[in-house]
């Protein structure tokens, strides 16, 4: 049934899927594992085609479609350099898009401006994939992360979730949080008070039908935590370096800190993480975000192959 | 009667009970005036009223106004009333009405927001409140709430 739903269709936005939906893909995703791994051949995408449209370079998410794309027997094309792309030559959007369409079944966006994505589904012949629209959505990503909590920790529902960092331009949280509402998670808002999520989205979540509570402190959450989910403060969003030390420095999840969550919490991020996680956590049962990262694979996979309708 | 401060028209459409302040933006979402254009058009801002306390009102003679054109000034003036006039009685009387959506005339407030290039589209946004107006873009879901600011 969900599957009829997704079938053709393009993912732009989180809130395009339907709760269902989210949940066939994260159960598609649990198969595709063994394939992503390189454990399994699959060969479901042969002389299928997806195009990758990257108006600004995401080496990490481009690699991961076509990784994902290969590892289910098809083959992919695209750009990523757009000094070289026709829109350097003024070339819009829309026209791009019109073209490339003609040559893939499936094509993935990646573009600086918001909306972006939307665009491209309007003037694509074949279904469109938003791998990120300027500080918009980043629908896979946000799926991805789902089926991490899923896969290391068991219903998503059932979580009681940290949100750490950038709470109020990072669009990686947004969307999570959203996606995270769909299931009636517990979210814990850590963030400083200049940084916290903007208040209209936070009853967004509640409506949803999230437990949403806000703190600014990581010492008083990580106790009860079940996922940390840190994010990166960025230098940009701070008058001087000097306070934007200081605050990134207060949300640095570290080997000291961790000593005092539940030793079956789980650390996420999204990568590239630029000092939020110091190293040492990396060999420690919490740090989850390589993991996570080869998630995205399988839960591509499962994305492309409900899209394309290759059954499972 | 203070009304009569706005000489009456003959034929044409009388646009009331628009906020103070807010005739001229009307006339603008109207696309008033255009080239080519002969009707008389009077716009009385602050004009006194017993239910708005200051109101203003445009008058368009000579022409009768599409209603969905008409609609359009709901956005700025969600409580104005437009009487279609016929040899000086009102012939027709009916309220605005937002429609759910609401294409070009609005510009997305983001400046990041794809409808703000040079792309073939018209900026496209969901109305989630009719009164107020609150519009919400189709492409980058940005809220807009101060509207008249981002009128084309
Ligand atoms: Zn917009």
């Amino acid at each position: 049934m969900a599957q009829q739903g997704l079938r053709g269709k393009s993912l732009v936005h989180i809130q395009d899927l339907s709760l269902p939906d989210i949940e066939h893909v994260l159960d598609v995703a649990d198969k595709m594992v063994p394939a992503a791994e390189g454990k399994q051949r699959v060969t479901s995408a042969q002389g299928r085609l997806l195009a990758t449209l990257f108006f600004e370079p995401s080496t990490r998410t481009r690699l991961s479609f076509e990784a994902a794309m290969a590892r289910l027997g098809g083959q992919s094309l695209g750009f990523s350099e757009p000094k070289t792309s026709s829109a350097a030559k003024g070339e819009t959007l829309a026209d791009t898009v019109r073209v490339t369409s003609q040559y893939a079944d499936v094509i993935v966006v990646r573009h600086p401006q918001e909306g972006a994505a939307r665009l491209a589904q309007r003037f694509s012949r074949v279904p469109v994939i938003n791998a990120g629209d300027g500080a918009g959505q980043h629908p896979t990503q946000t799926l991805l992360d789902l089926f991490t909590i899923r896969r290391e920790k068991g219903p998503i529902g059932q979580q009681r979730v940290a949100l750490v960092g950038d709470l109020k331009y990072g669009r990686t949280v947004h969307s999570l949080a959203q996606g995270l509402a769909r299931f009636g998670t517990e979210m814990v808002l850590v963030a400083p008070p200049t940084l916290q999520m903007p208040r209209d989205q936070v009853e967004d979540l509640k409506h949803a039908g999230a437990r949403v509570t806000l703190a600014t402190r990581l010492e008083e959450v990580v106790g009860s935590a079940d996922v940390l989910y840190v994010t990166r403060i960025q230098k940009e969003r701070f008058p001087d370096l000097e306070e934007y030390r200081k605050v990134a420095g207060t949300y640095t999840v570290d080997a000291e800190l961790l000593a005092q969550a539940k030793r079956s919490a789980i650390v996420l991020h999204p990568l590239p993480r630029v000092g939020e996680i110091d190293p040492e956590v990396d060999s420690t049962q919490h740090a989850k975000y390589f993991q996570q990262a080869f998630y995205g694979v399988p839960v591509r996979m499962a994305i492309l192959s409900l899209i394309l309708g290759l059954g499972e | 009667m203070r009304e009569l401060k706005v000489q009456p028209i003959r034929n044409g459409t009388v646009i009331d009970h628009i906020a103070p302040g807010m005739a001229l933006k009307v006339l603008h979402v109207l696309r008033i005036p255009q080239e080519g254009m002969t009707s008389t058009v009077t716009a009385a801002i602050n004009v006194p009223s017993k239910e708005m306390g200051r109101k203003d009102i445009v008058k368009v003679e000579d022409r009768e106004l599409d209603p969905h054109e008409v609609d359009k000034i709901s956005l700025i003036a969600p409580r104005a009333s437009i009487n279609i006039i016929r040899e000086y009685e009102v012939a027709e009387k009916h309220l605005v009405h937002l429609p759910d959506m609401v294409e070009g005339i609005v510009r997305c407030s983001n400046p990041n927001c794809i409808t703000n290039q040079a792309e073939p589209v018209l900026s496209a946004f969901k109305v989630t409140s009719k009164d107020p107006p609150r519009l919400q873009c189709g492409y980058c879901d940005r809220l807009i709430t101060d509207i008249a600011a981002q009128l084309r």
